[in-house]
């Protein structure tokens, strides 16, 4: 094949996944940014250019203020809880603890059901006075509480739905880490007289440093991405407490059909989302080094 | 093979205590879910291992909504998703990882960015766009910004680099074009691969929602995640004995799927997580 015959045939290759990148990717984040320099359209009024108004907005709306610290307050409860609930568990089924197999399936299942569906089930948990947790503090001589629909529980109980529902995604990342270590650096150790606390906290936990960071930059990405516990729980109340970014981009874009203000919040998304790319942009060149 | 730091005796016991007591708190959810569904409303919060078991929950809810119809969207859904993403992203995977071009690097760059604004998150402007080209309210809109995968095309590209290019050559000297050396040496070569990009993307388009529930408004295009959620936001006096059978009813095929199948589950994660 001739070099520009080789060219086009790559290119054709290359083709139909483009155009469908191009439509869904590229076009909407560039119509993404011009529409938030633009009003949205209301009957017989066109959308005209509107400069950074709608930015203006955003940053006098209270209620965008409260979902973005929802959303870091969100990111910061669930992120370091799962990831060391997933190194607890890891750590535990890469030794030989009874019932091994057993034990990876029950921390694992949570994280092939859909979202939705767990969620309608730790709804029913949380239900005031029905609610098998209200039972069960009932029987412990607490009163009663609305879990859901109180300001200062509803995050809280959010966030351990997705603990739970992460923490076993992320574990089969730090088995598979575990699984490649050679175990003669723990014998090494042992016969330096390191006690199993300390390989654990100067050989294990820096080895497994690559796979923290992977799974950390996954673990903020779902944080911003994943509302439908959201949806299905709270619908963000009570009083926006538990308004995420994205829950309220779908609130002003579908409820309120204001498409130039969705988008101007949807690029304030974008920006978290970048800086997230470029952690993993940074982590991926710095794997390399120690391939 | 012995491990130097295996705990021993008391120490010993009290982890794998440990390791239990969190296995069962992470299975409690399901196991609630289970008993509810499978009981009656009265026992819903009474935990009596005498009291009857009934399929009238599953009954009752399987009759409620159309989660027949629904199944039906979900299974068409994930599966052409998969169709067309597995011809796309190989095609594009081989353009990557074996030929020379002008803008592969930039155009490589411009495939990756959709690893951080995905289609997840462009729920405005894509709902836009579907609503210029007509295709509201159907199958194809919600699988559409998918179909063309970053993850698959950088998962299938760095599996094709591993491909020695002799086995390449050799296939190009007997006279196979590009496209006949892609079939008959990278796919049967990448299969476990194709394998776990196949279980990722179903159970993530099975689970998919937020984009499902936006674009679709009918009976004929919603999958089961929407269908369920319909179901159980609508006030017709709430049961949770039939919600929670439901919510069974939506996930049972995965979740049998991934039971009859939990290694390969497992493994395609992981080898999907690592690339």
């Amino acid at each position: 094949m001739t070099r520009s015959a080789q060219w086009l045939y790559a290119w054709l290759l290359l083709l139909p996944a483009m155009a469908l990148l191009a439509l869904f990717t590229h076009y909407p984040t560039v119509a993404t940014l011009w529409h938030s320099v633009h009003s949205t359209p209301k009957g017989a009024r066109p959308s005209v250019f509107v400069g950074l108004d709608n930015y203006r907005q955003l940053a006098e709306d209270p209620i965008f203020w409260q979902a973005l610290a929802n959303n870091l307050w969100f990111a910061l409860g669930t992120i370091p809880a799962s990831i060391a609930i997933a190194l607890l568990m890891a750590v535990w089924v890469n030794g030989k603890v009874a019932g091994r197999g057993f034990l990876r399936l029950a921390y694992f299942t949570p994280t092939v059901l859909p979202m939705i569906a767990v969620a309608n089930v730790w709804l029913f948990f949380y239900t005031p006075e029905y609610g098998l947790l209200e039972k069960a503090l009932g029987g412990l001589g607490f009163g009663t509480h609305n879990w859901l629909g109180s300001k200062s529980t509803a995050l809280g109980c959010l966030m351990v739905v997705t603990v739970w529902k992460e923490a076993g995604f992320f574990m089969i990342f730090y088995l598979a880490a575990l699984q490649s270590m050679s175990p003669h650096l723990a014998e090494a150790a042992a016969i330096e007289g390191a006690s199993r606390w300390h390989f654990f906290r100067r050989v294990t936990f820096p080895l497994l440093m690559p796979t923290t960071l992977f799974v950390l930059v996954n673990a903020v990405i779902n944080a911003f991405r994943l509302v439908d516990h959201v949806v299905v729980m709270t619908r963000g109340g009570p009083d926006n407490a538990t308004s995420l970014l994205l829950y309220y981009i779908y609130e002003i874009g579908f409820r309120f059909w204001d498409s130039a203000y969705a988008a101007a919040l949807t690029m304030v998304l974008l920006g978290v989302l970048g800086l997230a790319a470029l952690a993993q942009f940074w982590f991926l060149d710095r794997k390399v080094h120690y391939q | 093979m012995t491990h130097v730091y295996e705990t021993r005796g008391a120490l010993r016991a009290l982890e794998t205590a440990g390791a239990w007591v969190l296995g069962l708190l992470w299975l409690l959810p399901l196991a609630y879910a289970v008993w509810t569904a499978f009981h009656a409303g009265e026992y819903s919060t009474r935990f009596v291992p005498t009291a009857p078991l009934t399929l009238a929950n599953f009954v009752t809810a399987w009759h409620a909504a159309p989660f027949a119809r629904y199944l039906v969207n979900t299974v068409l859904l994930v599966a052409s998703i998969l169709a067309v993403q597995l011809v796309l992203v190989t095609l594009a995977a081989y353009a990557f990882a074996r030929f020379e071009f002008p803008g592969r690097g930039a155009l490589f760059a411009l495939v990756l960015m959709q690893l951080m604004v995905m289609p997840d998150v462009l729920i405005v402007e894509n709902y836009r766009t579907m609503a210029a080209l007509g295709l509201k309210d159907t199958i194809l809109a919600i699988g559409l910004p998918y179909m063309a995968s970053a993850f698959g095309i950088f998962l299938l590209r760095q599996t094709f680099k591993t491909v020695p290019r002799e086995l390449d050559e050799a296939a190009r000297l007997e006279g196979c074009t590009p496209l006949m050396v892609l079939w008959k040496v990278y796919v049967p070569l990448a299969r476990p691969v194709y394998l776990a990009y196949a279980l990722v993307s179903v159970s993530y388009h099975w689970n998919n929602f937020l984009w499902p529930l936006i674009i679709t408004n009918s009976v004929g295009s919603r999958p089961l995640t929407v269908g369920l959620q319909v179901f159980s936001a609508t006030d017709q006096g709430i049961d949770w004995s039939i919600i929670t059978a439901a919510t069974l009813l939506t996930t049972a095929p995965l979740l049998v799927a991934f039971l009859l199948f939990q290694r390969q589950f497992v493994q395609s994660f992981m080898r999907a997580g690592i690339r």
